[in-house]
Order: C-alpha cells, then sequence, then structure tokens
C-alpha cells in the first residue's frame, strides 16, 4: 500500500512538473492575465479612483469587498465551529488526565516581565499595521491576527485566566460579532447613502469629502471591522483549544 | 528575483516538509511546520508578494503553529505512524 501511495505521488509530482512548464514565465508581461483587460485597469486606475497607494488593499477591500465580507464570516464560522465542538461531552480519559493535571502552573519571572512590555509593543503595532494597510503592506487581517497574538502571549506567559481576565470568552464572541456588523453595517449605511451594496463613493453624502476620499475611508472603516473579528476569533480558538474548551488550566 | 537565494530557500522547504511529515514526535513536526510556513514567507517576499507574505508570517508562522502546539498538547505527543 505505501509503495502504491509513493507510486501515485511521484507520477502526479511529475506530471504537474511536466504541466507547469507551460506556465507563463515569472513575472510575464505579456501572459493572459496580464494581458486580460481587468489587471490593467486595477494597475492603472485603483489610486486614482480610490486614492489608496496599496493596491491590494484597494482590491480586497473595494472592488472585492463583497468577497472579503464573506471571507471574514467565513472566519467567524470556524471559531464558532471549534467552540461548540469542543464544548460537547468530554471523554473520560480526558476528565480524568485534566483533574490530575489540574495544579497551577507556575508563572516564570523573566517570561512575565518580558511579555508585560512586549503585549503592550505588539498591541501598538497591531493598531499601526490596521489603519496604515492603505499605504503599506498589512491590513484588517493580518494586524487581527498580530493583536490575537498578542492575547495569546499573556495567555502564555502568564495564566490563561489573566488574559480571560481581560477578554472574557464571551466578551470575544460579541467583539467577533460585532466586527462583521461594523462591515455589513458599512455596505448598509451605502445601501442607505444611495448607493449600491459596499459601495464606499456613496458615503460621501455623510462626510466632508469627496467620492474617491470616502472610498479610502470606507475601505479603512472595513478593515476595522475584519480586525475585531480575525483577533478576537484567534483569541478565542487559542482559548478553547488550550483548555479542552474548558477555560481552565491552559497550556 | 535572485535565483541563488530561491534555490536555497526552495530546498530548504521541501526538506522541512519531507521532514516535517516523517517526524514521529508531533511536537517536533509542529516545530517544523512552523519552519515551513516561515520558509514560505520568505519566498512570497521575494516573489515581491509583501501582503501574502505578511499574512503568511503572521497566520502560518505565528498562530497556526500555536493552534498546532495547544492541540498537540491536549491529545497525544507520538504519532502511530
Amino acid at each position: 500500500m505505501k509503495t502504491l501511495g509513493a507510486i501515485a505521488v511521484i507520477i502526479t509530482g511529475a506530471l504537474l512538473l511536466y504541466a507547469s512548464e507551460d506556465f507563463p514565465s515569472w513575472g510575464d508581461p505579456h501572459s493572459p492575465a496580464n494581458q486580460y483587460r481587468v489587471s490593467s485597469h486595477y494597475v492603472q486606475n485603483s489610486f486614482g479612483e480610490t486614492s489608496v497607494p496599496n493596491m491590494v488593499t484597494a482590491i480586497l477591500a473595494d472592488y472585492r469587498g463583497y468577497d472579503t465580507l464573506f471571507e471574514t464570516v467565513v472566519i467567524f464560522t470556524a471559531g464558532i465551529a471549534i467552540i461548540a465542538i469542543l464544548r460537547g461531552p468530554i471523554d473520560k480519559r480526558v476528565r480524568l488526565r485534566l483533574a490530575s493535571e489540574r495544579k497551577m502552573r507556575e508563572t516564570n519571572l523573566i517570561l512575565a516581565q518580558t511579555s508585560r512590555i512586549l503585549v503592550p509593543v505588539i498591541q501598538l503595532f497591531a493598531l499601526y499595521v490596521i489603519a496604515h494597510g492603505h499605504h503599506s503592506p498589512g491590513g484588517g487581517f493580518q494586524g487581527g491576527v498580530i493583536f490575537g497574538a498578542s492575547l495569546i502571549l499573556l495567555a502564555l506567559s502568564f495564566q490563561l485566566q489573566t488574559a480571560l481576565d481581560r477578554v472574557s470568552e464571551k466578551k470575544a464572541v460579541t467583539l467577533a460579532a460585532i466586527g462583521i456588523l461594523i462591515y455589513a453595517g458599512i455596505g448598509f449605511v451605502c445601501l442607505l447613502a444611495g448607493g449600491n451594496f459596499l459601495d464606499y463613493s456613496a458615503l460621501q453624502v455623510l462626510m466632508p469629502v469627496g467620492a474617491i476620499e470616502a472610498r479610502s475611508h470606507g475601505i479603512l472603516g472595513v478593515e476595522i471591522g475584519v480586525a475585531f473579528t480575525v483577533a478576537a476569533i484567534m483569541f478565542a480558538i487559542y482559548a478553547n483549544l488550550s483548555s479542552h474548551g474548558r477555560m481552565k488550566g491552559g497550556l | 528575483m535572485i535565483w541563488q537565494f530561491d534555490l536555497i530557500i526552495l530546498g530548504l522547504l521541501i526538506v522541512a516538509a519531507v521532514l516535517s511529515l516523517r517526524s514521529t514526535d508531533l511536537l517536533s513536526a509542529t516545530m517544523i511546520f512552523g519552519v515551513y510556513s516561515f520558509l514560505m514567507c520568505l519566498l512570497w517576499a521575494e516573489m515581491a508578494a509583501v501582503d501574502v507574505a505578511f499574512t503568511e508570517a503572521a497566520v502560518g508562522a505565528g498562530a497556526s503553529t500555536m493552534f498546532l502546539v495547544s492541540t498537540v498538547y491536549n491529545t497525544t505527543r507520538k504519532s502511530s505512524d
């Protein structure tokens, strides 16, 4: 069986390598993807239409905003599913092991003091990544993950309870839902202002800026929504995975 | 794109992938998987896809490694195959 699998893997790999010969070379301006009018439209007009220098952010949150909205919903659903699975009835063997290991872990002084200094810096950097996604690599997803990671670091270097005191699981799930509400809410405000769903240029009636600047501000708004959801769900997943869904002990 | 740099990363990437699959200690497999993610991030950055590289560094090398470690800690450390 093992040799059969190896043969299948080798044949598939050889076929893939053979097929990759037909790919256009890296960065080829004459490849079909680069010649089609959509990508040249983005390259030439995305800054003029949205006033966002980082083209990736403009496409992700504006041109394909509907796509990103449901990507955020996918992350939310994944977090809810993990919580739902781990909260179920627990295996008897696991319960016995959890009971025997329930003694409090000691907090390491060096780890604790280092993360005490480090966590605010990481969180500030996460906020910078979210807010500066227009001009540099980054945005809601990356900044949200970094913010969630700072809470995970807090739980790792102190106790899980230390982090849960700041953001309880209930609060985390609520924040995640609020993130999606912000995103979809901005879309609905666009509808109310007379545009299409997630057409941020319609927001100009609510802001003292023009249509192009309004798109830039709309992108910032949805990025903040994405960051809320991602940060809260990352921490909720860690808290559940590390404690078997019991919110006690942790790693 | 510097092809010498690419070649080194690609070679290490394959080594990391094979080691991570072959290791019977799940914790070390997880750690090598984190290395794999970080090499992947270097490769994205090298191909000028900085946003993707950033996401890979944050999600792949950071958060998902942490999730796998906490899962290994709560299940079993030795793989049966």
